[in-house]
């Protein structure tokens, strides 16, 4: 880097110079990135005997098995944390959207008295971390009688996502002009139909981003899982393969790897059709 | 018919409108966000246990843990990872982002497989360097023998220091994309035709990347740093799969001890101290890393 290149223009750098300034580190960086899924993948294939010798190639597999698997959907309750991790994140993104897009469109659009203060504090509230309110919370949900529930986890999981969807759809409602509003007031239309015929469709792109977010967030969701819930048929994917496939000091790696991949495979599926989305959601909210 | 009228003045009236719009919202963080967090603070002045409420007891929870040296062990471990987790996830994401900035083909792909360990659950990723760490299958361990650089398996997770470095590295592996893919976002928006300018008056890459790029990043590397230092903090996932704290309490962080004397040691009370702790350490974690960052920022555009 400290050699004299009175051109900084790129194009005009030499392709060895690139090699070793940029596409080496990248592929390096790459590497180390996406070695833990490789390791995941293999190891999630791989014989207990492969896995448990010291004796040839780790890093590949001979013959590969699909015996993880089968233990993990027939002989443990991974199918039913599946499910309860899909119902879990499915109503929680649904409640926080609905949430959110009221309340955004109320400060952004309906500017009511205190508008900008309640922007303030749902943005504070995105700042509130669950690991300093799991212990309140946990003694919140005990009251309700909600312990051991889905409904805890469900209710629970739009603390964090809400003002998270509130702040990124305030960010696209304002893109929306106004003229559009006018317009459609003038013609006679309640704020509800504005709502949802002009500025809800427009939105689509804001709303897919947040969906995204939130479903991602609330499939991850760690800490709120693993104290409301005690019972091994509502745990969600993360809380069971944690707590419930490691048995004593003996380590199934490979049902666990197993595990891992199946419950990472939904999150990576559906951020692969909306990586644009995504990114832009992600950059987006920390730009403002 | 008054009724319909009544209707429509509401629909009509936007400040009403706007409340009712915000019900549910209002609801749900008054009732499960800062319901919580009061109550968790009057809990810290209290010796609740799990299923049952407690007594007032001032600041007994707090005078004994400043004497409790697993407390202040965890405090140390939080700063400790806090500051080099961050520090490495700055310097590699800006990297990265550098990186991905350059007119690369395929840039996009590059941009979502980069992502990857951010989006995937921590929880399970974490058990991939569960079983990278292990003692004596690790496949880290294997190569490093197989190169000949070490005898015998390295024991990753059972070794104060050895493990602090452990999961600090795994912290810093989930980190970098976040860190890095907002940073791109934001280089993005730097117009090329400063780096031009620059390049026609004789500027040296260094001299662009120091007076051109990190000048106009630098707000953005505030906000994502603030970030990344409140995720990092208050981290409970990593540690929990990977050491649940140990060895000897070595990596137990302020967020994993109040699980554990909360939930499994059903101390709530206890518990719910060590959180309530957490919220100025945090804040001031907060202020520094947003407010150091921002006075550079004005510095640097001050003495040009």
């Amino acid at each position: 880097m400290s050699k004299q290149n009175n051109n900084g223009m790129e194009f005009l750098t030499s392709l060895p110079r690139r090699w070793v300034t940029i596409y080496i580190p990248l592929i390096l960086m790459l590497v180390i990135l996406l070695f833990p899924f490789y390791w995941m993948g293999m190891t999630a294939f791989k014989p207990n005997e492969e896995l448990l010798s010291k004796a040839g190639n780790p890093f590949w597999l001979i013959n590969p098995t699909l015996a993880h698997f089968k233990k993990l959907l027939f002989n443990t309750s991974y199918p039913a944390w599946l499910l309860n991790t899909v119902i879990v994140s499915v109503c929680s993104t649904f409640i926080s959207l609905f949430t959110s897009v009221l309340a955004a469109y109320a400060i952004e659009r309906l500017r009511f008295k205190g508008a900008k203060v309640a922007g303030m504090v749902i943005f504070f509230a995105y700042l509130v971390p669950p690991s300093i309110i799991f212990i309140p919370l946990a003694s919140i949900v005990y009251q309700y009688g909600l312990f051991d529930t889905r409904m805890a986890l469900i209710l629970t999981y739009p603390t964090f996502l809400v003002p998270f969807c509130t702040w990124l759809l305030m960010g696209y409602f304002r893109t929306i002009p106004f003229e559009l509003e006018e317009c459609a007031m003038i013609d006679g239309a309640s704020r509800w139909q504005i709502l949802t015929r002009i500025i809800l469709p427009l939105a689509v792109p804001g709303l897919i981003s947040a969906g995204i977010f939130a479903f991602t967030l609330s499939w991850n969701e760690f800490i709120y899982a693993l104290t409301f819930v005690s019972s091994s048929e509502i745990k969600t994917v993360p809380v069971g393969v944690i707590t419930e496939l490691v048995e004593g000091d003996v380590y199934h790696w490979g049902a666990l790897m197993a595990g891992a991949l199946l419950g990472s495979l939904p999150v990576a599926f559906v951020y692969s059709f909306f990586v644009e989305y995504y990114v832009s959601g992600m950059t987006g909210s920390v730009k403002e | 018919m008054s009724n319909l009228s009544l209707l429509e003045r509401f629909q009509s009236n936007r400040h009403a409108l706007g409340y009712a719009f915000m019900v549910p919202a209002a609801l749900l963080l008054i009732g499960l966000l800062a319901y919580p967090l009061g109550l968790g603070t009057w809990l810290g002045f209290t010796d609740a246990k799990i299923g049952r409420p407690g007594e007032w007891i001032g600041l007994e929870n707090f005078s004994y843990l400043l004497t409790d040296s697993v407390f202040l062990l965890s405090v140390f471990n939080t700063l400790f990872y806090t500051i080099v987790a961050s520090i490495f996830k700055f310097l590699l994401g800006l990297w990265l982002a550098l990186l991905l900035n350059k007119n690369l083909p395929f840039q996009s792909f590059f941009r979502a497989v980069v992502l990857l360990p951010w989006i995937v659950p921590t929880a399970l990723s974490a058990i991939a360097f569960w079983w990278l760490y292990d003692s004596q299958f690790s496949v880290l361990s294997w190569t490093l023998v197989k190169l000949g650089l070490i005898d015998t398996y390295i024991d990753f997770l059972g070794e104060p220091w050895l493990a602090r470095m452990s999961v600090i590295i795994a912290n810093v592996w989930r980190g970098i994309p976040f860190v890095a893919i907002s940073l791109l976002a934001g280089l993005q928006t730097i117009s090329p035709s400063y780096y031009e300018a620059a390049s026609i008056d004789g500027a040296t890459p260094w001299q662009q990347f120091r007076y051109i790029t990190m000048p106009l990043l630098t707000p953005i590397i505030a906000v994502v740093m603030t970030f990344s230092v409140l995720f990092t903090f208050t981290d409970f996932q990593l540690i929990y799969v990977l050491t649940r704290g140990g060895p000897l309490n070595a990596t137990h962080l302020m967020a994993t001890l109040a699980f554990q004397r909360a939930i499994p040691g059903g101390s709530m009370g206890e518990g719910a101290a060590i959180a309530t702790m957490m919220v100025p350490l945090l804040l001031a974690a907060i202020m520094f890393s947003y407010f150091g960052l921002q006075r550079r920022a004005w510095q640097q555009g001050a003495d040009k």
